[in-house]
């Protein structure tokens, strides 16, 4: 045993070493796991990664087109990482992004007379309704204990957008020549439109992701429901005994996160696209589940990895230019990313530390 | 009273030392993180003899055993077999060497027959197995031993005795040699208990070497051919069965210093009604007893014990009372109101305290500090700002100051709970929950797996609410405890309340067969 793998050792047993460590293991494999694929696909993989955080890091354009990509991430990660403070997997981000944009697009083509101050913040509380009561309804379901949130949720992404995509062909189709021929409702008035900053497309919604995060750090941490919720999570038994109420816990904070990722719908369409189209989203809601997991929930974990898949975001959209690379080869990355993260981290731990320490200390 | 014949005792037990010992450890240490389990063990085991491990929780008694066993391997110290040194690394290895445990939570599974879980444990279980010729061995074997069970039982069907029964089969089906039984008489009735040490007469006349270990001086002293006292990982003292005492082997297990036990000082008249239950039922849930019609009255100053075999509606007793199971029938009063559609933390609120069967897995959030569990126990009071922050100062007072007037020895407010041990883990429980000044104190199985020590601090304490006027029902099965500090004493079976005693006719054997729905020869 020389001495720099034990140096190495003792860092390894620190807890946030372990965290960062483990995060950088996962972007490594999987960016060289695509990078064969991209070979495979007789593309050059280096030029492609030299592009994409060239773009992404080093033109202001690239990277304010990072930060509106990252907008819903935050948003639905945060869906995810609420109830899963409590032990509920929430997988229906997605669905609840869709019903969120589903009920602001009805307030945004209903109450066209309003106001701009007034208009937006209706149309928030009506994304974060619209989302929330469609968690509620998993929350609900679970809290009776007839059915397990995470079928409920999982299942309820697959009649969102049908839902989104009834009313855009029919009831709320466009007539306006010219769109009609595409499947999407009239176009917001202007009032209805989330305010932008600096000349670019970041949003209003930036704001509400970080103060969203922000909320859910300083709840957690600080107050009372969070040590609440925290009981919950850890031992619903004895939570249950010492007097909280578990069923409405469930039901509110499956409405609130429902409400989160209702936000990520409503900011999309009504920032913009400005008219709700059908299939919207390009999955963000799966993509919120992903950084979740991969933050392990952890606010500033959050933070960082909804920018990182931000980048790659917009870089599948950069690929396709450059390099023909299809935009659907994203997924791949992300599958393997998503792959790479489900390995239990004290398998993949241990066996590096085993290789690292381990050999002189077996007899 | 025998110090006269102790040299001949000694005598003619020196064959048996020369013999060979069929297993012979030494040395074994087996270390944790911050704790040496096992610091240089010596062991032997001789055939035909029962060997009793005596000593507090965490003397390292059922790690030793974990090690012979091929459960924990050893960080140092060898084992021999039969006079050669052997390897043993795994629970299969154990076996091979006819090494056989029967754990504190019974291993078997209880959707499968009896013959069906013993074939799962044979040897070498062949391609098809015929499940005629097992239920044949089994009955060879349970006539023989008094192990009487029917072969195509399903183990949900069996009594708790007759599943230790089929525990034992199970190793001497498996060709077991050496047989461990770690706290084998947690949950057996008197007269089981009593069964059980017939079973070892006769298996160590047929030459099988038996462990037992356990923390009940009078088993030990009942049934042990040789005692070997542990305390703190090491070995304190071993003694011959004929000749130790009582005296001696607590002089053992605490080197002089004996807790002090609980007095009964019982209030002379309950006062006010605390809790009443009038016809109660329940619905059952899952693999649990509804209650039935159940009448309960608990005044002020009062401990009303409820004694009973576990899984017969203490559970669902204890979960109607503090509001988490609905009452299907019946109604149930809290200091005079009718708290019968009460929530759970409303009935908390009116100063109803609990401990739980199992106080890491339904008391505390493992992980949580001692500090954050503790505020668990009182939220609303220790929230400020409507709920935006927590006075974790307040809640620092509180539970040192519980800690100091029950005069428990303080632990570390910033570990997670889930790094105590048992006791500690209790103490901590006990401390929050009766730092509220309870009313009402709903104890379940409060001293199960406490070494002495910690049991007598936790009677010690329900003694003291009683009397300063709160009301305690106690749910256990060490009657013996519920026989000290009971003012009444209830016995429960199958979710109904089948007797009532008072503490001055309180008889044993009859409170046994009332748990178990036999009748007593003797009556």
């Amino acid at each position: 045993m020389s001495r720099p793998w034990e140096a190495l050792a003792r860092i390894l047993k620190k807890g946030w070493s372990i965290a960062v460590a483990r995060y950088a293991m996962i972007l490594v494999i999987a960016f060289v796991a695509y990078a064969v694929v991209l070979l495979l696909a007789g593309k050059d993989p280096i030029q492609a990664y030299a592009d994409t955080f060239s773009f992404a890091l080093g033109t202001s354009y690239g990277f304010s087109e990072v930060l509106v990509r990252m907008i819903p991430l935050l948003l639905t990660a945060v869906a995810v990482a609420l109830p899963s403070r409590l032990g509920l997997i929430n997988v229906g981000g997605e669905g609840q992004l869709y019903m969120g944009a589903w009920l602001a697009t009805w307030g945004a083509i209903t109450f066209t007379g309003l106001p701009q101050l007034v208009f937006i913040p209706v149309l928030i509380i009506l994304g974060f309704v619209g989302g929330g009561c469609w968690g509620a309804i998993a929350g609900f379901l679970r809290a009776r204990g007839w059915v397990n949130e995470t079928i409920t949720t999982l299942l309820m992404n697959y009649v969102a957008p049908l839902l989104v995509g009834y009313s855009v062909y029919g009831m709320w189709r466009s007539r306006e020549i010219g769109s009609a021929a595409f499947p999407q409702t009239v176009a917001f008035p202007d009032a209805a439109r989330l305010p932008r900053f600096f000349g670019t497309r970041v949003h209003l919604g930036l704001i509400l992701g970080i103060v969203a995060l922000l909320a859910f750090w300083f709840v957690m941490t600080r107050t009372k429901w969070g040590l609440k919720m925290r009981a919950i999570g850890g031992n619903p038994e004895a939570a249950r005994r010492l007097g909280v109420r578990l069923g409405l816990y469930i039901v509110v904070v499956m409405f609130v996160a429902g409400g989160i990722a209702g936000l990520a719908g409503m900011a999309e369409v009504t920032a913009l696209h400005g008219r709700l189209r059908a299939g919207f989203s390009p999955g963000y809601g799966f993509m919120g589940f992903l950084i979740s997991w991969l933050a392990g929930g952890s606010p500033l974990g959050i933070l960082v990895m909804a920018f990182v898949l931000a980048i790659v975001f917009s870089g599948g959209t950069l690929l396709q230019i450059t390099q023909g690379v299809p935009f659907s080869a994203i997924n791949v990355l992300m599958a393997i990313i998503l792959f790479v993260v489900l390995v239990n981290p004290r398998f993949s731990l241990g066996a590096l530390k085993r290789v690292l320490v381990g050999r002189g200390r077996q007899r | 009273m025998c110090s006269g014949g102790d040299s001949n005792i000694l005598a003619q037990r020196i064959p048996a030392e020369a013999a060979t010992p069929i297993a012979r450890l030494r040395g074994i240490t087996k270390r944790f993180p911050n704790v040496v389990a096992n610091d240089a063990v010596d062991l032997d085991l001789f055939p035909g003899e029962v060997h009793a491990l005596l000593g507090e929780n965490g003397a390292g008694k059922s790690t030793l055993m974990k090690v012979l066993y091929g459960f924990y391997s050893s960080d140092d110290g060898s084992v021999c077999i039969d006079g050669e040194e052997v390897r043993i690394s795994s629970p299969l290895d154990a076996r091979k060497l006819g090494i056989g445990m029967v754990f504190q939570v019974f291993t078997l599974i209880p959707a499968m027959t009896v013959a069906e879980n013993i074939a799962l444990y044979a040897p070498e279980l062949p391609w098809t197995f015929d499940a005629r010729s097992i239920g044949k061995a089994i009955g060879e074997l349970g006539e023989r031993y008094g192990l009487r069970v029917d072969p195509c039982a399903a183990i949900r069907d069996l009594p708790i005795g007759d599943q230790q029964k089929v525990e034992v089969l199970k190793l001497l089906v498996g060709q077991a040699r050496i047989l461990i039984f770690d706290e084998a008489t947690r949950a057996l009735a008197p007269h089981e208990i009593a069964g059980l040490f017939e079973i070892f007469d006769m298996l160590k006349n047929d030459g099988y070497a038996i462990v037992f270990i356990t923390h009940k001086m009078r088993e030990v002293l009942a049934c042990a051919d040789r005692i070997t006292v542990m305390k703190r990982g090491r070995v304190a003292g071993t003694m011959d069965g004929t000749n130790a005492t009582e005296e001696a082997l607590v002089e053992l297990m605490f080197g002089g210093s004996v807790p002090e036990q609980v007095s009964t000082s019982r209030v002379d008249v309950p006062g006010e009604t605390i809790l009443e239950l009038q016809g109660v039922s329940t619905h059952a849930q899952g693999m649990g007893v509804g209650l039935s019609d159940v009448n309960l009255l608990i005044g002020a100053g009062e401990i009303v014990g409820v004694a009973g075999v576990s899984g017969n509606g203490q559970r669902e007793l204890a979960d109607v009372i503090l509001g988490l199971a609905p009452c299907s029938r019946g109604t149930r009063r809290i200091l005079g109101a009718d708290a019968t559609g009460w929530s759970a933390g409303r009935i908390r609120a009116t100063g109803v305290s609990f401990v739980p069967e199992d106080p890491l897995g339904m008391g505390v959030v493992p992980w949580m500090t001692l500090t954050q569990n503790a505020a668990l126990g009182d939220i609303e009071k220790y929230s400020r700002h409507a709920g935006l922050s927590i006075d974790w100062d307040h809640v620092q007072t509180d539970i040192t100051a519980s800690f100091a007037q029950l005069s428990f020895e303080p632990l570390e407010p910033w570990m997670p709970v889930r790094t105590f041990s048992g006791g500690q883990l209790q103490r901590a429980v006990l401390s929050r929950e009766l730092g509220r000044n309870p009313r009402l104190f709903v104890a379940s199985y409060p001293t199960r797996g406490l070494d002495v020590r910690s049991a007598i601090a936790a009677r010690r304490v329900l003694a003291e609410l009683r009397d300063r006027g709160g009301g305690v029902l106690l749910i256990s099965e060490d009657l013996d405890e519920l026989c000290r500090l009971s003012d009444r004493l209830l016995v429960l079976r199958e979710g109904r309340i089948v007797g009532e005693f008072l503490p001055n006719e309180i008889d044993l054997l009859k409170v046994g067969h009332l748990m178990t729905d036999s009748r007593g020869t003797d009556e």
